[in-house]
C-alpha cells in the first residue's frame, strides 16, 4: 500500500488516559509529518473514535502508528487491534446512527469519512481498523491507494 | 486529571473547557453543571471550547446532554469560542448538533443569554450584571454606578 518510513510506535488502549495519549501522539506525530491544522485535527478526531471503539467494544487492545510515504507524499498509518468478539455486521456498524453502546453512533463511520483510507478486519477473535491519511491529498486520494 | 471548575458568574455559570480532556471528566463535568444550576438557580450555562483542538462524537454528545439536561432544569446553554477545524472535523463526522447553541464569544454567549458581560472588564475577570440594571446597559460605566 505504501512505504513506512519510521519505525512503528505501538501504545496501549486501556484507559481513558490511554485515549489521551492516543490523542497527543497522533497530533504530534501529524505536525512532524506536515499536516495542516484541519488534517491533523479530522486525523486525531479519528483516531480518538476509534480509540475509544477498542476500548469500550473491543475491550482494550493498542494502536500502531507509523508514517508512510508514497509518490513523495507523506502520510500516517494507524491500525487499531483488540481481541474483542469481532463486530457481527460491519455495513450497520458503519451505517451513521448505529450503536451498540451509549455513543451517538458516528464512531466508525464517521472516522471513515475524515481519512482517506479505511479498512475494517473483524473475525471472531478481535478486530484490526486501519486508516491511513496524507499530508496533501492527492487528486484522488483512493486511486493512489491501488 | 483534575475536574473541571463551574463558575457561578451572577445568573450564569460559566465553564472554560482546558486542554486535553479525559471522558470520565466529561461526565463528571455533566453532574457537576447540573447539580450547579439547581445550587445557584442559574438560567444560563456558558461553555467555552476555545482551548480544545478537538471535539469527537463522545464530547460532542456530553455538551449536547449537558444542554439537554439544563434545558430541562430551566437554563440555557450556550457553547462558545469552537475552533474553525474542530468545526469542518465536526460536520464531516455527522455530528452538526443543531441542538447546540453557540457563539463566537464569551460575550456574544452572555448577550444571548441576556446577561451583560462589560467589555472592559471582561478580559482581566468576566463580571455578569443583570440586564436589568440601567447603568449597566449604558456601554462604558460598568458596575460602578453613577
Amino acid at each position: 500500500m505504501s512505504t513506512p518510513v519510521d519505525e512503528t510506535v505501538r501504545l496501549r488502549i486501556g484507559s481513558d488516559a490511554d485515549l489521551s495519549a492516543v490523542r497527543l501522539q497522533v497530533r504530534a506525530k501529524a505536525q512532524a509529518a506536515g499536516f495542516g491544522l484541519v488534517q491533523q485535527t479530522k486525523l486525531v478526531t479519528a483516531a480518538s473514535e476509534l480509540a475509544r471503539n477498542t476500548l469500550v467494544h473491543g475491550g482494550g487492545g493498542e494502536m500502531e502508528m507509523s508514517e508512510v510515504a508514497q509518490a513523495g507524499v507523506h502520510g500516517i498509518k494507524l491500525a487499531f487491534t483488540d481481541s474483542g468478539p469481532g463486530i457481527a455486521d460491519v455495513e450497520q456498524a458503519l451505517a451513521d446512527g448505529y450503536t451498540s453502546g451509549n455513543g451517538l453512533g458516528m464512531g466508525l463511520g464517521g472516522a471513515r469519512r475524515l481519512v482517506h483510507h479505511f479498512d475494517i478486519d473483524t473475525r471472531s477473535q478481535g478486530t484490526t481498523v486501519t486508516i491511513v491519511s496524507w499530508a496533501t491529498t492527492p487528486v484522488d486520494p483512493r486511486a493512489v491507494l491501488r | 486529571m483534575s475536574q473541571i471548575p463551574v463558575i457561578p458568574l451572577g445568573d450564569v455559570l460559566f465553564v472554560s473547557i482546558q486542554g486535553e480532556l479525559y471522558d470520565a471528566v466529561a461526565l463528571s463535568l455533566q453532574d457537576d453543571v447540573t447539580n450547579a444550576i439547581q445550587a445557584h438557580n442559574a438560567r444560563g450555562v456558558i461553555i467555552d471550547i476555545s482551548a480544545l483542538d478537538m471535539v469527537d462524537s463522545f464530547l460532542g454528545r456530553v455538551l449536547a446532554e449537558i444542554a439537554g439536561c439544563s434545558r430541562l432544569l430551566g437554563a440555557d446553554t450556550v457553547v462558545t469560542g469552537m475552533r474553525p477545524a474542530v468545526a469542518i472535523t465536526l460536520v464531516e463526522l455527522g455530528l452538526t448538533l443543531p441542538e447546540l447553541r453557540t457563539a463566537r464569544t464569551v460575550e456574544d454567549a452572555a448577550l444571548m443569554l441576556g446577561v451583560w458581560v462589560s467589555s472592559r472588564t471582561s478580559r482581566a475577570a468576566p463580571v455578569a450584571v443583570r440586564q436589568d440594571e440601567p447603568e449597566a446597559m449604558d456601554g462604558g460605566s460598568g458596575t460602578d454606578g453613577p
